[in-house]
């Protein structure tokens, strides 16, 4: 059987083979990381969709180690390692499940550089994959990107392409102090989209900058994650309407790359910040706040945020495909906003 | 010197009795600190558990981790943290081992093993995993020691982590200072199990309770411990018997604790009695610990000098440590 990696050095690798290289060069190039969590070593299957494929047969059992489900234990595992210069990769598998590992996350991972007066750092990365749109309801799916994002201590990366995600766990193992890096899971397998670069082994994307995947004139949609596809989607629409809309991927939540979204915002006058997570107390409101602020006079129009509703992801189609933002009303939005 | 049976070497009594020593007089200053004002800090008495940390501190090397909690400056003490880095982080200061950032309940001094104290109840014992399993990944032979107490023994991240060193035979020990109080909360009314070390059969863990407040007891039971740990044959649980004298934090009036269960304890306490055991088996002289015990007074004068001479730390600190890169 082909490993994921093998399959990966293949042309127009999908988001989980990206993944998986990514993972694979960085255990390559630096001999002290390690990777842990449910069902992550081959025996098990390298993880529940098999991201960590191969890993172990390549590395060993001793950097690829399954652990019980018990996520408190494996942050605070990957804490301990890291205190002695390790460099843990730890998987918690879906983001709702982080909200059992929060202590060792929000008050040690992201607090202990601190509190030691620099004496001690955490260089772990959380992986952890989530996402609406298959169906698993209120427990497998939300975006809980604002509450790590809200930590100080705590940086936040999360990919909407094959090339990104894999620079972005490049950069996110190399980086000295603790990274979450959020998947999506209903795009692991879907085809590299047309718009976004190939994948280069080897390009880190640095934390902290993001990239304007598509120029326009009228107004600036910041997004990230699956909803850079959904802006891109509708964009296409826009464009056949005479609306140019930019298109940024922030790519990095947490430090957010502030001075691209206000240059981009400085030459559109229109924002529409777009996320799948709930909207109140969300990322988009601490983008809008800011560059209201730093752009106030110069706008065009409100700033227009645009997440998922305020309620527990649900199970039934309908309410789900209602639930999350998609191109149709990201382009509905833009119309409204461009109209004036 | 009188020979009797289950005794620790003399030398290993002596040195425990200096860590002993230290950590008494180190709690009753910074009592009297707070007490008269001088110093502003939520002090978490640890007078009574002196012996604990002392002999297992015995039974380590510096090289040896240790992970404790807000009831820890004991733990830290008598590992080797230096007073006058204490004092001053004690303080806030900018001389204190955290630069003042993180107080008396985050101490932290890795060049001697010190590498967590945490706040929350049961974190210790996750996090002390990890550095045992760097030390198996290493091979360098080196052990951790996660403290925590009798209340911690109920928390998930307890099951969670001698669940996960023993599945992995992680060189690590998890000693509980079973103080008999989890706050305010009696052991026997908040623990189902009948001793903590119960629990370490649930997870195939040797597990052992032992007189706490008795160095001999103590100290072999950390060197068994430790041995074990070193040797790769995997983790221990300890449950060490002791009682705390004060309150969980200081200014709390401890109505919650029986006065006669109070009472017997500090009949009992452990320190004047290995005291004057140690006299009365010729290990040292009167004057012998005299000495040990004027010496430490004097250091804490220089070390609690040292630290309100030490100056506040500036407030661009706030944007230091949060990252390895200054936030701009």
């Amino acid at each position: 059987m082909a490993t994921v990696t093998e399959a990966a050095a293949k042309k127009a690798p999908n988001m989980l083979q990206a993944i998986n290289l990514g993972l694979a060069d960085a255990m390559a190039a630096n001999d002290r990381v390690l990777v842990l969590g449910e069902d992550v070593a081959d025996r098990e299957g390298g993880g529940i969709v098999g991201i960590t494929n191969g890993l172990e047969a390549r590395f060993g059992s001793h950097r690829v180690r399954s652990t019980p489900i018990t996520e408190q234990a494996i942050v605070g595992a990957a804490i301990g390692a890291a205190l002695r210069g390790w460099r843990p990769v730890a998987e918690i598998m879906l983001m709702n499940f982080t909200t059992v590992a929060m202590d060792m996350i929000v008050n040690h991972a992201a607090k202990l550089r601190f509190m030691s007066g620099g004496q001690t750092s955490v260089p772990i990365v959380i992986r952890t994959m989530t996402g609406a749109g298959r169906g698993s309801g209120g427990q497998h799916s939300d975006y809980l990107e604002a509450w790590f994002a809200h930590t100080a201590g705590m940086k936040v990366v999360t990919a909407s392409n094959p090339a990104d995600a894999y620079g972005l766990m490049r950069a996110a193992i190399d980086d000295p102090d603790p990274v979450m890096v959020i998947e999506n899971m209903p795009s692991y397998w879907t085809p590299h989209p047309e718009w976004a670069r190939p994948l280069t082994p080897g390009e880190i994307v640095p934390i902290g900058k993001a990239l304007t995947v598509r120029e326009g004139t009228d107004l600036t949609i910041v997004a990230y994650s699956r909803m850079v596809v959904e802006a891109m989607n509708a964009a296409r629409v826009l464009e056949g309407e005479g609306i140019s809309a930019e298109v940024i991927d922030l790519r990095t939540i947490s430090p957010w790359d502030r001075e691209a979204v206000l240059a981009s915002v400085g030459k559109t006058g229109r924002l529409l910040v777009v996320h799948e997570a709930v909207t109140p107390f969300g990322v988009g409101a601490e983008i809008a706040a800011s560059v209201g602020h730093a752009l106030f006079g110069k706008l065009m129009g409100p700033i227009e945020r645009l997440g998922a509703a305020y309620s527990p992801v649900p199970f039934s189609k309908p309410l789900e495909t209602a639930f999350m933002p998609g191109a149709d009303r990201i382009a509905d939005t833009a119309r409204a906003m461009t109209r004036a | 010197m009188t020979e009797r049976p289950n005794r620790i070497a003399p030398e290993v009594q002596l040195d425990i009795f200096r860590r002993m020593a230290l950590l008494k007089a180190n709690d009753e200053r910074s009592r009297k600190m707070v007490r008269t004002g001088r110093l502003v800090m939520p002090y978490y008495s640890y007078r009574g558990q002196e012996v604990i940390p002392s002999s297992v501190s015995a039974a380590l090397t510096d090289d040896d981790f240790i992970c404790t909690i807000y009831r820890g400056i004991h733990d830290m003490l008598a590992k080797g943290l230096p007073l006058k880095d204490l004092w001053a982080e004690l303080a806030g200061r900018v001389d204190g081992t955290c630069k003042g950032k993180g107080g008396p309940m985050h101490l932290t001094y890795p060049k001697k093993g010190l590498m967590v104290t945490t706040g929350i109840v049961g974190s210790s014992m996750p996090i002390a995993n990890g550095l045992a399993w760097s030390s198996q990944l290493e091979g360098d032979g080196r052990v951790t020691v996660a403290y925590f107490g009798d209340g911690a023994s109920n928390i998930g991240a307890f099951h969670e982590s001698l669940n996960l060193a023993s599945v992995w035979q992680l060189p690590v020990i998890f000693v509980c200072q079973n103080n008999q109080f989890a706050e305010h909360t009696a052991f026997e009314v908040g623990t189902s199990a009948k001793r903590v070390a119960d629990r370490g059969v649930a997870y195939s863990m040797p597990a052992v309770r032992i007189d706490g407040n008795d160095p001999h007891a103590m100290y072999a039971a950390a060197k068994e411990a430790v041995d074990r740990a070193r040797a790769g044959k995997g983790p221990t649980l300890i449950e060490a018997m002791t009682f705390r004298f004060h309150g969980h934090i200081l200014g709390d009036d401890d109505a919650y604790i029986p006065r006669e269960q109070k009472e017997a304890a500090i009949a009992a306490d452990p320190y004047p009695r290995f005291r004057a055991q140690l006299i009365e088996d010729g290990v040292a002289s009167e004057a012998d610990l005299a000495a040990i015990e004027q010496h430490w007074e004097d250091e804490l004068d220089a070390a609690i000098e040292f630290a309100l001479a030490s100056p506040w730390p500036e407030i661009v600190e706030l944007k230091r440590d949060v990252y390895q890169e200054e936030i701009a």
